[in-house]
């Protein structure tokens, strides 16, 4: 059977035949994905298994490469958010936010305070629809279904204030250099409002469907477990690696967009394994929504909701109609016909599997010469064979998606 | 206290002499370059020296800048944190345009094993000592490294579109 | 049954008479095979995430007969292509559509699977159509479920009309040898 799957040189082939002679115990080559209904995402793992263990793994991945960064190299600034919406498609607006940021350090624009508290909210929008897709599809995949069905509504929800805000669901391209293209209307407000009310209800049931349930404990505990050590020297960041016990989150020790104004908690796991994971990351939908709270409340007066920046920040339509001078920054904006200045730029957000970093290098003109993302899944998914090494097949499973690997992301 | 930047430079111009060099601080990141022959041993340096202890790989990349001269047409750009502190550095090494090669450093953080394999990728710089030096993202029977300068974004066979509005000259892949 | 909210699906046309009704094996077959497509989610990227929201509780797709989701592509009628599909992806998605037994349709979902979208790149392909033949495109990146939904519609209407001889005609099969699948 294997000889179908492998040539007769890979050294799976090799070891088979060893172990053959050696004690007539038949090793069997496992084939998952990359269309596995289980993998979320389209990533191929050859597994040498013996019976239902798995002994080795070689992933392959690329099967979604869509070149971001050659495509970055070849747009003006301003086109390169949709690229960032696309790569982590779980929780775009922080990408999209991170890629501003980015571009505000490099033209040193000051973006004011009810803007950053704005962008503060729907990150953790963000982050609590990431973690929720991640934690209820951790519970497909361990047989319980109801979880995702249940707070799948809740996304809907947020799809709805993200609609509000910048009319996409999914893919927001939201926001300009130096804040928001538009107030928020009084709806959106509400609609956060109904969310953040009825929301914790439904996080609580799904957090006591599982936290204290016998099957998913047996399922998690002790799974895919990786020790800090083995997590950092694997560039983990993120809740995979909180829950080795490393407080590491760049909104503290990096913070921007105003979080050092909020007081939340990094929570932290013990050992690293699956059942950790899920807990850092429900711990995590509290304190983002926590974070959200604080910024209603301390939301400064008025309604400014980008900075004073004409060399950069769009007008608005009615203005390029109807003045002069509106028409004439519309034109620069969109030739590119603004300075740019030559510098290199490297800026992290926390994004929702870890630190997303933007590694801006520009030459003065419309395109950057070059931009790296620094993608914390395609960085720590090389850890993904060591961790299933030993663990069995429907472990594996597990143990993917709890890494919350986002195929857009991890191929860019 | 603090990790200052003259305290890292003095540490490393102690050790490193004239292979570190161009020491700045470029916006918020120290930033210097390094010669591309002793990259291994000034990152295994900085990782394990008691008081830089840039323990993290934050990121590895490529830069390509065909217009240098042709010993410096490619940069490959470290950039290591150390949490302690919460100090950033920047290390570009630059390395020879025809022939683009430089030591791995997979033995000193695991994390760089992909990364590595993505510039070469990338840009077909070969990282000599890498385990598994092939293509990671796109397929293997690739000939064009495609993040080059020379090489064309798009793809060569779409029929739909007019080369002449679009640009495009040579099929690539 | 006059209090049900329940839509029983129109009979066909045909003659009714005292304990019988008459009508064409065509449109008999097709309402049935409309009404329990058995969908094969190949889902890649950003659209995949949509198509949960159109299979979860508040679109619900089972509505329109398609219910079970089959991960098989042995016993799916309707593949639904969503996300960017790449060069390197593309004879994986050639040999599930080969896997998958007659009558067989495809819906293109969003911009990336219907024409490449907005990755007109050296390692994506330029929509699925190049490796296999597509029924419905469904445009937008991604597409709302809403749209996702009418897609399916659309090809029910598609599947209802379509003659049973469809398969086996010189058109089709000069079809299937354009794309070089036997």
């Amino acid at each position: 059977m294997s000889e179908l799957l492998l040539p007769p040189e890979h050294r799976y082939a090799k070891i088979i035949k060893e172990q053959l002679n050696e004690d007539g115990n038949e090793l069997s080559i496992l084939n998952l994905g990359p269309t596995h209904p289980a993998t979320h995402g389209i990533f191929q793992n050859i597994l040498l298994m013996d019976g239902e263990r798995i002994l080795d793994a070689e992933p392959t991945i690329g099967y979604i490469h869509r070149a971001f960064e050659k495509i970055a190299e070849n747009r003006p600034f301003y086109q390169i958010t949709p690229l960032t919406d696309r790569m982590n498609y779980c929780s775009s607006p922080i990408n999209n936010m991170g890629w501003w940021m980015t571009l505000e350090k490099l033209l040193g624009v000051e973006v004011p305070k009810r803007a950053q508290y704005l962008r503060v909210i729907v990150m953790e929008l963000a982050r609590i629809t990431d973690h929720l897709i991640c934690n209820s599809i951790l519970g497909v995949d361990t047989g319980a279904y109801t979880g995702f069905l249940y707070v799948f509504q809740f996304r809907e929800k947020v799809y709805e204030i993200y609609e509000e805000i910048c009319g996409a669901r999914l893919t927001t391209n939201m926001g300009r250099i130096g804040g928001f293209e538009r107030d928020w209307s009084p709806e959106a407000f509400r609609k956060l409002d109904v969310f953040l009310e009825e929301f914790p209800v439904a996080w609580k049931e799904f957090e006591n469907l599982f936290e204290r349930n016998r099957i998913f404990i047996d399922r998690t505990v002790n799974v895919g477990a990786i020790s800090a050590e083995k997590a950092m020297a694997y560039g983990f960041t993120g809740p995979n690696l909180r829950a080795t016990g490393v407080d590491y989150d760049v909104r503290v020790a990096q913070p921007y967009s105003s979080y050092e104004d909020f007081d939340f908690k990094v929570p932290v796991g013990k050992s690293g394994d699956t059942y950790d994971r899920f807990c850092v990351r429900n711990a995590e939908v509290w304190e983002s929504l926590s974070i959200i709270r604080q910024a209603l409340d301390k939301m400064p007066e008025g309604n400014e909701y980008h900075a004073e920046v004409p060399d950069y920040y769009l007008p608005p339509k009615e203005d390029v109609y109807h003045n002069m001078e509106s028409l004439i920054y519309h034109f620069k904006i969109v030739m590119g016909e603004v300075p740019v200045p030559v510098a290199e730029i490297y800026h992290p957000v926390e994004g929702g599997n870890g630190e997303l970093g933007f590694y801006l290098v520009t030459d003065g003109s419309r395109t950057p010469y070059r931009l790296h993302f620094r993608r914390p899944c395609f960085i720590y998914y090389q850890a993904y064979p060591e961790m299933i090494k030993g663990a069995l097949l429907s472990d594996a499973i597990v143990i993917l998606s709890s890494l919350n690997v986002i195929a857009g992301e991890l191929d860019a | 206290m603090a990790l200052e930047n003259t305290a890292i430079q003095e540490k490393l111009a102690a050790t490193f002499g004239e292979d570190v060099f161009n020491f700045q601080e470029e916006r918020d990141i120290f930033s210097f370059e390094i010669n591309a022959d002793k990259n291994t041993a000034i990152i295994l340096f900085l990782k394990n020296d008691p008081d830089l202890r840039f323990h993290f790989l934050t990121d590895l990349c490529g830069v390509h800048y065909p217009d240098n001269p042709v010993e410096k047409q490619f940069a490959i750009v470290y950039h290591m944190h150390n949490w302690y502190e919460n100090k950033r550095i920047r290390i570009k090494a630059f390395i020879n345009g025809e022939n683009p090669e430089i030591k791995t450093i997979s033995n000193v953080f695991l994390s760089s094993n992909w990364m590595e394999r993505e510039t070469y990728d990338f840009f077909g710089v070969n990282f000599v000592g890498h385990p598994q030096l092939k293509r990671i993202l796109n397929m293997d029977e690739m000939i064009s490294f495609p993040m080059r300068k020379e090489f064309p974004m798009e793809d060569g066979g779409r029929t739909d579109k007019d080369d002449r509005f679009f640009g495009r000259t040579v099929d690539n892949c | 049954m006059s209090d049900s909210k329940i839509n029983m699906v129109a009979p066909p046309e045909g003659v009714v008479g005292e304990g019988f009704f008459a009508t064409k094996l065509n449109d008999v077959v097709g309402l049935a095979r409309a009404n329990s497509l058995w969908p094969l989610p190949f889902a890649t990227s950003c659209c995949g995430i949509e198509f949960m929201a159109t299979m979860a509780s508040h679109y619900d797709l089972a509505r329109f007969g398609s219910e079970r989701v089959s991960f098989s592509p042995r016993q799916a009628d309707m593949l639904l292509v969503m996300g960017t599909i790449s060069k390197k992806m593309a004879p994986i998605l050639r040999q599930v559509y080969e896997q998958m037994s007659e009558p067989r349709w495809v819906i293109a979902v969003g911009a990336c699977a219907s024409s490449g979208g907005i990755f007109d790149t050296y390692s994506v392909l330029q929509g699925i159509d190049k490796v296999i033949p597509v029924d419905v495109y469904v445009p937008g990146c991604p597409p709302r479920p809403e749209q996702i939904v009418d897609g399916v519609m659309k090809l029910q209407e598609l599947v209802k009309s379509e003659s049973v001889r469809r398969r086996s005609s010189p058109e089709y099969q000069e079809l299937l040898a354009s794309y070089n699948i036997k």
